[in-house]
C-alpha cells in the first residue's frame, strides 16, 4: 500500500491550486460523491476524492504527476454533485495547468493531443480535423490512431484536408504567444494594474 | 412572435467533421424566420485543449471572438456547440472579474466595449421560438419515430454557468421532438459522459462511455440517439465500429435534432443532410414508416367504432324519445320523462347483451 507522508505538507502548492481555481479544497470531507459519478475513473491512477485528499494534504509531487488531472474529461459531474459546492472539474482544470507549467505530464497521449490541437489553432486560428490528427500523430510516433475510421469518414466529404485559415490568424498567434511569454501572469498584470492606479492617482493630486 | 435576428458563431467542428449541423442548423433557423448573423473572421474557442492549458488563454481566445462581433454590431451571440458554448460563457463570467479581465486584455490587447451573451441553438429554440410554433412548422410528422434525446455533459453543465433546464434530466429537446411528432422514450443515461476528446488519445473509452451510451438506446427500444454536441455525435456515430469491436453490438444512426426538425418540416434532402451521417438512417426512418401506418390504421378502427358507438348512442335516444312521446302528451312533468328516458337507457342496454 501506498503511503502519504502527511508532515511533509507544501503549502504553498495547496495555496497554488485554490488560487489558481478560486476553489477552497480544504472543504472536501472525502465523502466520494465525485468519484461515485466519475465516468473516467477506470482510467485514472488516483480517484478524483483521493486528488482532492492530495490537495488538501499538501502532495505536490502526487498530485502533479498522477495521469488522472490530464485524463479528467471535463465533463462537470463532479461539480454538480459535490455537497460542498465545491468546482471539483475546475480544481483539476487548475492542477492540469500547474503540471503543465511545470513540465510534468501524467498521460502524455493526453498532453501531446492538446498540443497538437493548439498548434492547429496557432498557425490557421481555426482548428483543422485532419491537421490536428497528423500533428498529434507527429508528436507521439502513433500514426495509426483511428486509420480505420478514415475509409469511413473520407468518402462522406467531411474532413476537409486543408486547413480553413481565417484572415486573423497571426492576431491568435500572437494572443498565444503573449501567454507564452507569461503575459498574463496574475503578478504581473497585478502590478501594471497597481501602477497604473498609482499614475492615476498621482496625476488627480 | 416576432423575427428574431442574432449573432451566430458555427464552430471548427461546423466547418468539417459537423457539416449535417451545420447546415441543418442553418436551413431550420431560415424556416423559424432566425436571422443568423455569422461573426466576421471568427477563430476557434480553444475547446478543452485551451482551458486546460490556462484560463486566461481560453478566455482570449473567446474574447476575441467577440471582439470581432463587436466590429460587426453584434452582442447576442448562439453556437451549435455546447464545447464552444461553455468556452465562451465560462469567459463571459470570469471577465466580469477586472483582474481576470486585465490578464485576458494583456494577451487580446482588444478590450470589449459592448455587452455580450451566448446562448446555444437548442436553448433559443425551445426558449425563443417555443414547441408550439415548431410544432405548427411540421408538414411531415415524425409520427411512428421511437428516439432516445441525448444532451451529453455541457448543454446543461455546470448548472450555475449554464441555467439551463435541469442539469442531470433535461427535458428541453424531449419536448422538442415530441413537437415534431417522434414518440420520446425515457432514457437515463441523457447527460453522462460519451469520453469527449479523449477517443483519440485513449483507446478504451470511447467503446466503454458511447457504448454504454448506445447499448442502453438499444435496450429500451429507440430507433435512433438524438443529439446536439458535435463532439458526441462523433463518438457515437463514427466510432461504432470501435464500439462493436468492444463488445456491444448495436447499429444505432445518430442524427443531430436539427436535421430532424428540416425533415419535419419538409425541407430539401440538402439541408437535413442525413448522407454525411456514417451509420444510415434510412432504415429507421423506414420502421417509422411502417409503425406510423399501423398507428393509422388502429387509429381509424379506432374511430370508426368510436362512430359506430355514437350511431347506436343516437337510436337509443332516439327511441327512448319516441317512447316517452307515447307516455302521454299530458305533460306530466319533465320528471317522468326523465325517468323514462333513463329506463329505455336500461333496457337498450340488456337488449344488446
Amino acid at each position: 500500500m501506498e503511503t502519504v507522508c502527511l508532515n511533509r505538507s507544501d503549502d504553498a502548492f495547496v495555496k497554488a491550486v485554490e488560487d489558481e481555481s478560486g476553489q477552497r479544497v480544504s472543504r472536501c470531507y472525502q465523502c466520494g460523491n465525485c468519484t461515485a459519478g466519475c465516468p473516467m475513473s477506470f482510467t485514472f491512477d488516483y480517484s478524483v476524492s483521493r486528488i482532492m485528499r492530495l490537495i488538501q494534504a499538501g502532495q505536490k509531487e502526487q498530485v502533479l504527476s498522477s495521469g488522472a488531472v490530464w485524463l479528467c474529461a471535463g465533463c462537470e459531474t463532479c461539480t454538480q454533485r459535490c455537497p460542498n459546492e465545491i468546482n471539483v472539474a475546475g480544481v483539476m482544470d487548475a492542477c492540469r495547468h500547474i503540471a503543465g507549467r511545470e513540465r510534468k505530464f501524467g498521460a502524455r497521449a493526453v498532453s501531446a493531443f492538446f498540443k497538437a490541437f493548439m498548434d492547429s489553432v496557432r498557425f490557421n486560428g481555426r482548428s483543422h480535423e485532419v491537421g490536428t490528427m497528423a500533428l498529434y500523430m507527429l508528436y507521439t510516433g502513433r500514426v495509426w490512431t483511428d486509420v480505420e475510421l478514415a475509409p469511413k469518414i473520407l468518402p462522406k466529404g467531411k474532413m476537409p484536408l486543408l486547413p480553413h485559415r481565417i484572415a486573423g490568424r497571426r492576431e491568435v498567434a500572437e494572443i498565444i504567444s503573449r501567454f507564452k511569454q507569461g503575459l498574463s501572469d496574475p503578478d504581473l498584470v497585478r502590478a501594471g494594474l497597481d501602477a497604473q492606479g498609482k499614475s492615476a492617482k498621482e496625476a488627480v493630486s | 412572435m416576432s423575427s428574431i435576428n442574432v449573432g451566430y458563431f458555427p464552430g471548427c467542428s461546423g466547418l468539417g467533421t459537423s457539416m449535417e449541423y451545420e447546415r441543418s442548423t442553418r436551413a431550420v433557423c431560415r424556416e423559424l424566420g432566425i436571422g443568423l448573423r455569422e461573426i466576421p473572421d471568427w477563430n476557434c474557442c480553444g475547446s478543452t485543449p485551451a482551458h486546460s492549458t490556462d484560463s486566461a488563454l481560453s478566455a482570449a481566445l473567446a474574447s476575441r471572438v467577440f471582439a470581432q462581433g463587436e466590429n460587426a454590431g453584434i452582442g447576442d451571440v448562439i453556437t451549435p456547440c455546447p464545447s464552444c458554448l461553455k468556452n465562451l460563457r465560462v469567459a463571459l463570467e470570469h471577465m466580469e472579474d477586472p483582474l481576470f479581465s486585465a490578464r485576458v486584455e494583456a494577451l487580446t490587447e482588444r478590450p470589449l466595449k459592448m455587452q455580450h451573451s451566448i446562448r446555444s441553438v437548442l436553448q433559443v429554440m425551445v426558449e425563443d421560438v417555443g414547441t408550439e410554433r415548431i410544432r405548427g412548422r411540421v408538414r411531415r410528422s415524425l409520427k411512428g419515430l421511437k428516439v432516445v434525446p441525448y444532451y451529453g455533459c455541457l448543454m446543461t453543465r455546470p448548472e450555475k454557468v449554464m441555467r439551463f433546464d435541469d442539469p442531470e434530466n433535461p427535458v428541453a429537446l424531449d419536448r422538442l421532438l415530441e413537437a415534431l411528432g417522434a414518440e420520446v422514450l425515457p432514457f437515463p443515461l441523457k447527460t453522462d459522459c460519451c469520453g469527449g476528446s479523449f477517443s483519440i488519445p485513449s483507446r478504451k473509452v470511447t467503446p466503454r462511455l458511447a457504448g454504454r451510451i448506445l447499448d442502453m438506446a438499444g435496450e429500451v427500444g429507440a430507433d435512433l440517439v438524438v443529439v446536439a454536441c458535435p463532439l458526441c455525435q462523433m463518438n457515437l456515430d463514427l466510432r461504432q465500429g470501435q464500439i462493436r469491436a468492444g463488445g456491444i453490438d448495436r447499429v444505432l444512426p445518430v442524427p443531430y435534432f436539427t436535421q430532424l426538425m428540416a425533415r419535419a418540416f419538409a425541407l430539401p434532402e440538402a439541408d437535413a443532410a442525413f448522407n454525411k451521417l456514417v451509420e444510415d438512417i434510412e432504415p429507421a426512418f423506414a420502421c417509422m414508416q411502417r409503425r406510423a401506418a399501423d398507428i393509422e390504421a388502429e387509429e381509424r378502427k379506432a374511430a370508426a367504432a368510436e362512430a359506430e358507438k355514437a350511431r347506436l348512442a343516437a337510436e337509443r335516444a332516439a327511441k327512448a324519445a319516441e317512447k316517452a312521446k307515447d307516455a302521454g302528451p299530458d305533460g306530466a312533468g319533465a320528471k317522468s320523462a326523465g325517468a323514462k328516458k333513463t329506463k329505455g337507457k336500461a333496457d337498450a342496454g340488456g337488449g344488446d347483451v
